[in-house]
């Protein structure tokens, strides 16, 4: 018996998958999200600006819209700021050191079989099971 | 003007399959990241969802030079697995275990994330932007 979060979380990939397709086949870019937001903020030269904020804009606008009609899921987000902001901080030193995140690592990565998207997806997996793993085992209040 | 509608586009189908997979919520980041615990699958079947497209696109564009807006596919770079990529990926991981958001879901639930949303997405905009201070040379593209 598939549960139907599960159902919901195939179809809501697929989606992120096309997605990724698109920009690839069409743009000729990789959908990683870290990269394009710190393309964003350290302009280069192999970087069209406006081709990355074009997307960010659709990254924002689309659950903005759906949110004035729909009860979007809440995130449930810890209000320990605290965490919040170490949570942050880490995840944007470690995608930008890591040249990639869930989506360039893990979904575009992984299906083109690179080594370095593989390599990183264990990682950061093996790390995140690890804390979620201090967190529910010793510091429950968190 | 094309290329920026589909990039538009694409980071609209992007946020749309983040909404509907649940991956802006929190709980469901860190229920599959607890192995040990009330594991919550959801998280395998996106990464499976979202690779079988990408799968094929890869194997579309493999023998071509040029995507259909005319640039430059992105090679597969021989980019070696050295430490920033072991470190970063660490470091990538406890953050989103700590709090369950990864980038792309940080940005798409940032108009109904509440002010903890925005926190989030402030700290790892300050984190992105010490590029400078962590990694010397000027080289850096996605992987």
């Amino acid at each position: 018996m598939i549960e139907q979060d599960w159902l919901y979380g195939l179809l809501g990939g697929v989606f992120i998958g096309l997605a990724a397709s698109m920009f690839l086949l069409v743009n000729g870019r990789i959908m990683g999200a870290s990269s394009i937001i710190g393309g964003i903020i350290h302009t280069s030269k192999e970087n069209d600006y406006l081709e990355l904020i074009s997307f960010i804009i659709g990254l924002i606008s689309l659950p903005a819209i759906l949110a004035i009609t729909y009860n979007l899921p809440k995130t449930n987000i810890t209000s320990n700021l605290y965490v919040i902001i170490i949570g942050g901080l880490l995840v944007g030193v470690g995608t930008t050191l890591a040249n990639g995140c869930t989506s360039g690592h893990g979904v575009c990565g992984i299906s083109r079989m690179s080594p370095r998207g593989i390599i990183a997806t264990i990682f950061y997996i093996i790390s995140g099971v690890a804390v979620v793993f201090v967190l529910r085992n010793f510091l429950e209040t968190l | 003007m094309t290329r920026y509608l589909f990039a538009f586009i694409s980071g609209s189908l992007f946020a749309l399959g983040l909404v509907i997979s649940g991956m802006t919520n929190t709980l469901k980041i860190q229920g599959w990241l607890d192995f040990f615990g009330n594991w919550d699958p959801t998280l395998a079947f996106v990464l499976g969802g979202a690779i079988i497209p990408m799968f094929i696109s890869w194997k579309i564009v493999q023998n071509k030079n040029t995507c259909l807006l005319g640039s430059k596919i992105p090679q597969n770079k021989k980019s070696p697995i050295n430490i920033h990529l072991i470190i970063g990926s660490l470091l990538f991981g406890a953050g989103w275990g700590l709090v369950g958001l990864c980038p792309g879901p940080a940005i798409a639930s940032i108009s109904f994330g509440g002010k903890e949303g925005y926190i989030f997405v402030i700290s790892m905009l300050i984190g992105m932007s010490l590029k400078n201070f962590l990694i010397k040379e000027k080289k850096y593209f996605f992987y």
